[in-house]
């Protein structure tokens, strides 16, 4: 029982010092269960992003469903994403029934517009430390520009991405498997 | 019966909305229309709000767009609709993976897809890069951020934190 209060309250603080997406939220969460709990490896975070982007739902939701599972089974699970919905369903209740007025207060917009820039260098210095360890060789780098063009020109959808990745991998490793034969 | 419509909608925008938090946008736009719980305009103060507050945010519109329709009680059920069918297939997805993490294709195939993730983080980044670094000041602000955060590892919520602060006080 212990360890399904922890999960939910690690997610609940995890869901509290998010904003935006299921991205911005990366960097807590490899703070906390990769570098603090060691729950996973940094590689197993980013397989669990791209199989959050191909399934359905909140990646965020996705993301902390697995964790919880992978800890505790499906009472871990739903502990998680218990605790990963709750600020949302305490905070926005709120502002739905009493604060509205205060999100237009300037201080509270300059207090963001902080944060946003955060977020950023946050997001900015994983993409370093990730790229370090996962983008080694042509075969890598290839998909990584290919992705980022196909994302930025062609608008394409993450899920998509995610798939063509995946089909060019194993090509090329069938491609190699063939060759040493 | 509103709660189990409510239930039933958001349950359909969790098993149809792949992807991040703003796929559901569209969706709230077709529910706004069909049943009209809030209209559009309330819908993107909606957006708004829920980008500029803590949480994920296809949760904080569940949430919101419950709250809207139903009260307390429509926002709880708008948000366990959305949440449920990530639970089903997630735990059955968990199941697959621990019998077939180490097949030597499933790693061939996962390490193909880290760079394309890479590259979808790197993106959302450049995104929110564009609404908040807008001139000298805010990049200013970055720069020493991200220099304390790389050589200074401390928590990311102690960074958040004082990023709120330094935001008010330079006025950004």
């Amino acid at each position: 029982m212990r360890s399904l209060i922890d999960l939910l309250m690690l997610f609940f603080k995890i869901g509290l010092f998010t904003f935006g997406g299921g991205y911005a939220m990366l960097p807590l969460l490899r703070d906390e269960v990769v570098i603090r709990r060691r729950f996973l490896s940094e590689e197993e975070l980013l397989d669990l992003y791209s199989i959050g982007q191909c399934t359905p739902g909140i990646i965020a939701v996705n993301v902390a469903t697995f964790i919880g599972y992978r800890q505790k089974g499906v009472w871990g699970a739903a502990f998680a994403t218990l605790g990963m919905i709750l600020p949302s369903l305490i905070i926005i209740c709120l502002i739905a029934a009493v604060l509205s007025r205060y999100m237009h207060n300037r201080y509270v917009a300059y207090a963001f517009a902080g944060i946003r820039i955060c977020v950023v260098a946050l997001i900015a210095d994983i993409v370093y430390g990730l790229w370090k360890k996962n983008v080694s060789g042509y075969q890598s780098m290839a998909i990584f520009v290919g992705a980022l063009i196909l994302l930025g020109v062609f608008n394409l959808s993450a899920v998509w991405i995610v798939v063509l990745a995946a089909l060019v991998a194993l090509g090329m490793g069938e491609i190699r498997r063939y060759k040493k034969k | 019966m509103i709660y189990l419509l409510l239930f039933y909608e958001f349950f359909k925008i969790g098993l149809f909305a792949i992807g991040g938090g703003l796929v559901t946008v569209p969706f709230l736009f077709d529910l706004s229309a069909s049943y009209g719980w809030f209209s559009a305009k309330e819908l993107a103060d909606m957006i708004a709000i829920a980008e500029s507050t803590p949480g994920p945010l296809g949760v904080n519109m569940a949430t919101y767009a419950g709250y809207n329709s139903a009260g307390l009680l429509g926002a709880v059920i708008a948000t366990l609709g959305l949440v449920t069918p990530s639970v089903i297939v997630i735990i059955l997805v968990a199941k697959l993976m621990n019998k077939y993490q180490c097949n030597s294709r499933v790693q061939t195939v996962l390490s193909g897809i880290r760079p394309a993730v890479l590259a979808l983080i790197l993106f959302a980044g450049l995104q929110i890069a564009k609404l908040s670094l807008a001139d000298l000041l805010s990049g200013m602000v970055f720069a020493i951020l991200l220099a304390s955060i790389h050589f200074w590892k401390k928590s990311p919520i102690f960074y958040l934190c004082i990023s709120a602060v330094l935001g008010i006080v330079l006025q950004l």
